[in-house]
């Protein structure tokens, strides 16, 4: 019971934040609101049982990517009145389309109940189960095929990544560390000798 | 699904010697990145010969390995058949195509840069995998890598606006596109309680065919499917993602990714969805119709080669889509042999404006083909043979493909379907022909002559003479795709 009750309070606040991410009128509060979503979903994993991959969620969505995206935001002057410009023209068609859309879902899931999905609870784990321990060992063993190919994808991305937005610079005056060690006095300073002059 | 604890080992790596074209090839694109960095600006022309030199051994491969029926392996994720032999196949050699044509039009615009073979080697890797694929996920994945290496190709030439605009539509389009896909499969996924294609197969086979979860997620799956495949009503990407990347790009995306679309729907309709047929069948029906009628009519006001090409690819893949809508084996076969055909005929098309192209001309306006003949017999008669079939006459390639695909649908009393394919296809016809009237009856406006290295010459036109050549004789090809689909 109260597990069930924890679950509808966090999917409740996760679709609410969702709404606020995209209806949000200043970027950064999305982001946050996109940073709290996350958090509810980790909790949710949490409730079935899935630890690993709740924090993984937080750890790497919230802590490396939300804060690299609200750099971004922050340091991005976007101009939100040229971005709503379209919106006054286009909202009328995309509330038809939309509106379609959900017509039809509802009309195909009210006919037919929505049966087969598979409600089941799963078996309780054992004590000691681990399912950080399980999760490597399927991603080294059954698929490891697929991580091969998501590494591969990983790789592309970053090659992609590079491709696109490296420009070597000419004239610039990059340091040589090893070349300003092997500096030696006689190759910057000249001495030269000559004889004392008079002032003028 | 198999539990961990049926994890053989050996059985595992056994199951490696049948994605070994997928290793080499991995393992080949690597190398080529790494070898960029030791090289100099003399040596570098060289990566895109080593590039079609990978493709070929790969090619060489997968020819060689022993099919027989449907050999599942690595932990039930990857699978090979006659049908994946045969695409990869034709991808392998198609790419090394598209390689050969690419080289001379890179280096006009001073853009050679080793990335862009390297970006089509993955690319190629994830279409083999995809092609290859037994389980939603390595079918997801091999999607993803392909797609990923499109976008940034797409993108390849910098200084160019409208190539990053088309970058960047194509990536948000795509993603999109991705998403839904993912979603659907997840309906799927939550409705027969397996991700494995036999697997799904099976359950939908007893007693979830008329489960409406498996419609709703089906319904996902094809929008997913027609984003990447550009049918209408989810074209919209591709005229200005055609128009927009450089020529050398625009034909990757062209042929190559219309082969792993191609295996993508198969996969996941015929496949693992069959017991569903009725439902998948009637939106396919619907997105045919309409990406023959729009494809085909907006393709006459186009001035632009490439867009009315990308408009002429949306009404082809309407045809591939009536006869796998038909959901017989004749079907199938008919959309394999067009599928093939299309993208033989498809990389000529665009191998000809790469030929015509020079430096700060992109010879992609339907005019500059004006009094080819008059520059080049040879060329001219090569693109007539290119249009003629494009438009479906007799005895070109494009006839039979035509003539199979509404074979199969007249096979399923889809008589009005057929007539509605035969109608378009007259109309298509007018701007085939519109070409050939504008390159031998109209005075040329340039008089350079053609250029373009010997190799290219040589397998661009071998390219439109097998063409001809399986227009003559279509038996060839058509007894390979009966093979790969029995």
């Amino acid at each position: 019971m109260f597990p069930t009750l924890l679950f509808y309070f966090f999917a409740g606040t996760l679709i609410a934040a969702a709404l606020g991410v995209i209806l949000a009128r200043n970027p950064v509060y999305s982001a946050l609101l996109l940073v709290l979503c996350f958090f509810n979903s980790a909790v949710i994993w949490l409730l079935l049982d899935a630890e690993f991959l709740g924090i993984v969620l937080v750890l790497v969505y919230v802590g490396a990517v939300m804060v690299l995206f609200l750099f971004v935001v922050m340091m991005l002057d976007v101009n939100l009145e040229e971005l709503r410009k379209g919106l006054a023209s286009y909202w009328p068609l995309a509330v038809a389309v939309a509106g379609f859309v959900v017509f039809a879902m509802i009309n195909v899931i009210m006919v037919k109940h929505l049966g087969g999905m598979s409600m089941r609870t799963a078996p309780p784990l054992a004590v000691n189960y681990s399912n950080t321990r399980e999760l490597g060992t399927a991603l080294f063993t059954q698929y490891s095929y697929p991580a091969q190919i998501a590494a591969v994808i990983l790789l592309v991305a970053s090659v992609a990544a590079i491709v696109l937005t490296l420009r070597r610079r000419t004239g610039g005056k990059p340091q040589d560390i090893a070349k300003q060690v092997a500096v030696r006095a006689k190759d910057r300073v000249r001495i030269v000798k000559m004889a004392s002059e008079k002032r003028q | 699904m198999h539990s961990l604890a049926q994890f053989d080992v050996s059985q595992f790596n056994a199951g490696l010697t049948y994605a070994c074209p997928e290793i080499f090839l991995g393992l080949a694109a690597c190398a080529i990145l790494l070898l960029d960095l030791l090289m100099n600006d003399s040596q570098r022309r060289w990566i895109g010969t080593l590039a079609v030199v990978s493709l070929l051994l790969t090619a060489l491969l997968v020819v060689v390995q022993p099919v027989t029926g449907k050999i599942v392996a690595l932990g039930g994720l990857f699978e090979l058949d006659r049908m994946a032999q045969v695409l990869k196949a034709v991808t392998l050699l198609t790419v090394a195509v598209v390689f050969v044509y690419s080289t001379d039009y890179l280096r006009r615009r001073a853009i050679l840069k080793a990335e862009y073979y390297v970006l089509g080697l993955f690319a190629t890797l994830g279409a083999m995998v995809l092609i290859s694929a037994a389980s939603l996920i390595t079918l997801y994945l091999g999607l993803e890598l392909m797609s990923l290496c499109l976008y940034a190709m797409v993108a390849f030439d910098r200084d160019s606006g409208i190539a990053a605009e088309s970058g960047i539509k194509y990536f948000v389009l795509g993603s999109l596109a991705s998403g839904t896909l993912l979603y659907g499969m997840s309906i799927i996924y939550g409705v027969t309680g397996n991700l494995e294609l036999a697997a799904i197969a099976n359950a939908v086979h007893h007693g979830l065919g008329d489960n409406i979860g498996l419609v709703f997620g089906i319904a996902f799956l094809i929008v997913g499917v027609g984003f990447k495949f550009g049918a209408v009503p989810f074209h919209m990407w591709i005229p200005d993602v055609y128009v927009g990347s450089p020529t050398c790009v625009t034909v990757f995306i062209g042929t190559a990714s219309k082969l792993a679309a191609f295996a993508l729907t198969m996969r996941l309709l015929p496949e693992a969805l069959a017991g569903s047929q009725a439902d998948w069948s009637q939106m396919l029906v619907v997105m045919a119709v309409l990406s023959m009628a729009i494809g085909n009519i907006v393709a006459i006001a186009q001035s632009n080669l490439k867009r009315m090409l990308a408009y002429s690819t949306i009404s082809h893949v309407g045809y591939v889509l009536l006869g796998i809508l038909s959901g017989t084996e004749q079907g199938y076969q008919a959309s394999m042999f067009y599928m093939i055909s299309y993208v033989l005929v498809s990389a000529g098309a665009f191998g000809m404006i790469l030929l015509l192209a020079r430096q700060g001309f992109e010879a992609d306006k339907i005019v500059d083909f004006r009094g080819l003949n008059a520059r080049s017999p040879w060329f001219a008669g090569m693109m007539a043979i290119l249009m003629f079939s494009l438009a479906g006459l007799p005895p070109f390639i494009g006839f039979w493909a035509k003539l199979g695909v509404i074979q199969a649908v007249l096979g399923v009393n889809y008589t009005w379907l057929a007539v509605v394919a035969v109608l378009f296809s007259v109309v298509g016809a007018f701007f085939y022909l519109r070409i050939v009237k504008l390159m031998y009856f109209d005075e040329p406006t340039e008089t350079t002559p053609i250029g373009g290295s010997a190799l290219m010459r040589t397998v661009l036109s071998m390219n439109a003479l097998l063409v001809f050549g399986l227009g003559v004789i279509p038996g060839v090809l058509l007894q390979l795709c009966q093979q790969a689909l029995r």
